[in-house]
């Protein structure tokens, strides 16, 4: 199979692109520990309320300015639901499901993970801006999915 | 010596073509009856559709007894199942018909069972949906639980789609024992490669079904909730890449034809169709890139086999490109862009393709974005990915599946289209563009600023960044607006076609390689080869994710109904 040069080069950018993509992805997740969220613990979904820490969701100061949050998501809240913080600190989220398939996403930041039932699910953020940041879900729960929301108030 | 004996090959099977010229009346039939029920699911999904971008956009409220989340899973089950799905199974099966001269009777009455299974599964899934018992989406995701009858349903669906995959199976195989030494043509080949795909990218969700339904009818108590999503998955995106690929089917296949040119290399579209079998079924991991349970590593693997799939589209893209300058050059384009004058732009059976192709080119490089870890992150689960594949499946499948109808039902039903009739279709085409431009930019940008899809209208408590999101809705519902408009379009010039048009005979286009075109080489026939591959590519992608989740699952969930 004989390959015009305009084909072979426009191949050799294909396969720039996709080297390319692996080569930052990789770097930003391996490297500068940005990888995606990917919490490995296990939980009975059935048993959440006994369990350690969900047996006591809140907001915990673990250092300075550096916070964990151990949040419950059920149709249709957030438990905290409101969080205050800070300006400049790092919160750790710590979070599982009641009940459903959950989504945690916190707009004009990036956290954004998936809360199944039986996972727990953990993410960093740091909050620099103070402001009011809307939590909301971003996985459909059912008839009140619209409603499910919470705040991260940064002073 | 083997070029003259590919030349002959070549002859043959256009004069064989031509004898057929006409598909055989009875495998018309089938075609034309799954096309009806295709632009059905179109109109009855558009119009939800429509109806969901004006409630999200706040300017109407749907009643409880048809809510928000009902419309939703009615437009998703119908568009990307029933639309696409009957369209596929009517146009392969002519195409099948018409490259290997007529279906064989067996095959012919495996259509028809497919046909049935099909529609008593869609009505069994509506009804499901309209009497509120399955409001969970075109993902069902567990623990949400529909009635077991929703999912009963789906296996009714599957079961179609199986079938009508066997009987393409079995009419190939027929042909190649016939005509041993020849390659099938094109065509088939084609539909060889989207079948496997489908039937082995089903297995993981038909798997995933049958555990669902004891479970909702409450004979086992739990069910694992990650396994199933990744079974779904290992579904959900090879569904849409198998549009894509039967998409990609009339790219190379008609549309050369269409604008006067030849295909411009038979063993590159082979190449093209074998490698998206080969590579596609862990695509779909990568909708479960920000999911617990996995490990970044494995995530990163998945990452890689994602975007592997971008090769073979970029070999697509500049194969189309090339193809089209030669047929311009032919009809006398000169200087470096003359060739692009001189394709036929005022035919909606090139236009509408192109418009396709032209469009695959944000939508795929948005899909490459999107696949990496970081940015992935930003976009999950938010209107960016609606956006994304209003663009994929709304566009570059949607677009080429009208500008197929717009010769292949004609064809099939002998009648011809008008210039008159043309000339609406065209508007039609522009209308749909203009239309997804709309809902599709405002859908990418809103999503940006972290707008999460599959939600009905809400401030979240009247909050700021919340507000700063209805421009934009209303540009979706805007472009939901034309979209119905052209979808009413669409679907009234089909029928037009099917049952009014002035009698007359309508080509079937199938492209010719060219004169000096070099032979297929024979290995691409293997399909042996080519599934041994795509099982281990599979295997590389899910043994181990599949057995961790088996193997370490926390303990399962009950069935909830949270609608």
């Amino acid at each position: 199979m004989k390959m015009h040069r305009f084909e072979e080069i426009w191949l050799i950018f294909a396969v720039v692109i996709i080297v390319g993509s692996m080569v930052i992805t990789g770097y930003q997740a391996f490297a500068l520990g940005m990888g995606p969220p990917s919490g490995k613990e296990v939980i009975d979904p059935q048993k959440v309320d006994e369990t350690a820490p969900f047996d006591n969701p809140g907001v915990f100061e673990v250092g300075d300015k550096e916070y964990e949050v151990v949040m419950t998501l059920q149709a249709f809240s957030f438990d905290p639901g409101e969080i205050e913080i800070p300006a400049g600190s790092t919160v750790h989220f710590k979070m599982t499901s009641k009940d459903v398939v959950h989504g945690v996403q916190i707009v004009d930041t990036n956290v954004n993970a998936m809360v199944p039932p039986g996972h727990i699910q953990t993410i960093t953020q740091k909050f620099d801006e103070p402001g009011e940041y809307l939590i909301l879900c971003n996985e459909y729960c059912g008839t009140g999915h619209q409603l499910m929301s919470a705040t991260v108030t940064v002073k | 010596m083997e070029s003259a004996v590919n030349q002959s090959f070549v002859q043959k099977t256009s004069e064989r073509t031509m004898k057929f010229l006409g598909t055989n009346p009875k495998d018309a039939k089938l075609s034309l009856t799954f096309f009806a029920v295709s632009f059905v699911a179109l109109l009855i999904g558009g119009f939800l559709g429509l109806l969901q971008g004006l409630e999200r956009a706040g300017v109407i409220t749907m009643p409880a007894w048809f809510d928000y989340y009902q419309t939703l899973t009615t437009h998703g089950i119908l568009l990307i199942l029933i639309f696409t799905g009957a369209f596929l199974i009517g146009y392969l099966y002519a195409g099948v018909s018409h490259t290997l001269g007529g279906l064989l009777p067996k095959v012919r009455k495996m259509g028809w069972i497919s046909f049935t299974l099909i529609v008593i599964g869609t009505v069994v899934v509506a009804s499901q949906i309209l009497i509120g018992e399955a409001s969970v989406l075109y993902t069902f995701y567990p623990p949400m639980a529909a009635s077991p009858w929703f999912y009963i349903g789906l296996v009714f669906v599957v079961l179609g789609i199986w079938v009508a995959a066997f009987g393409v199976f079995i009419n190939v195989a027929n042909w190649r024992k016939r005509n041993k030494g020849q390659h099938v043509p094109l065509f088939s080949y084609f539909a060889t490669g989207i079948f496997i795909l489908l039937f082995v990218g089903t297995l993981g969700v038909t798997y995933e079904v049958l555990t669902l339904i004891p479970w909702a009818f409450g004979w086992t108590d739990t069910v694992n909730v990650m396994l199933s999503r990744t079974l779904f998955w290992s579904f959900g995106h090879t569904l849409v890449n198998v549009w894509y690929l039967t998409a990609v089917s009339a790219w190379y296949v008609a549309v050369p034809r269409i604008i006067g040119g030849r295909q411009f290399s038979d063993t590159l579209a082979r190449a093209v169709v074998f490698l998206l079998v080969v590579l596609n079924v862990p695509g779909g991991f990568h909708h479960q890139i920000v999911d617990p349970g996995f490990s970044e590593g494995l995530k990163f693997m998945h990452v890689f086999m994602s975007l592997s799939i971008g090769f073979p589209s970029l070999m697509t893209a500049f194969a189309m490109f090339a193809m089209f300058e030669r047929a311009g050059r032919k009809k006398g384009g000169k200087g470096l862009l003359g060739w692009f004058k001189k394709l036929p732009w005022k035919d909606v059976r090139f236009l509408a393709p192109f418009i396709a192709m032209a469009t695959f080119i944000p939508a795929g490089a948005g899909g490459i974005a999107q696949t990496n870890f970081q940015l992935n992150q930003v976009v999950h689960n938010t209107l960016f990915i609606t956006g994304h594949f209003h663009l994929t499946v709304g566009v570059s499948v949607a677009l080429t599946f009208f500008g197929i109808a717009y010769w292949l039902v004609p064809h099939l039903s002998k009648r011809v289209m008008t210039p008159l009739v043309n000339k609406l279709a065209i508007w039609q085409v522009v209308l749909w563009t203009v239309g997804m431009a709309f809902m599709s930019g405002a859908m990418h940008t809103v999503g940006l600023f972290g707008a999460p899809r599959r939600t009905s209208f809400t401030t979240y408590n009247e909050s700021a960044q919340a507000l700063g999101w209805d421009p934009y809705l209303i540009l979706v519902a805007v472009g939901g607006t034309l979209l119905l408009v052209s979808v009413v379009m669409v679907v009234c010039i089909v029928f037009h076609l099917m049952f009014k048009a002035p009698k007359g005979e309508t080509e079937f286009p199938v492209a010719e390689v060219e004169d000096d075109a070099a032979p297929t080489p024979k290995w691409t026939e293997r399909w042996s080869v080519w599934i041994v591959l795509m099982i281990a590519v599979i295997s590389m992608g899910y043994v181990i994710p599949l057995v961790d989740l088996v193997m370490n699952a926390p303990p399962g969930s009950p069935p909830f109904k949270t609608w």
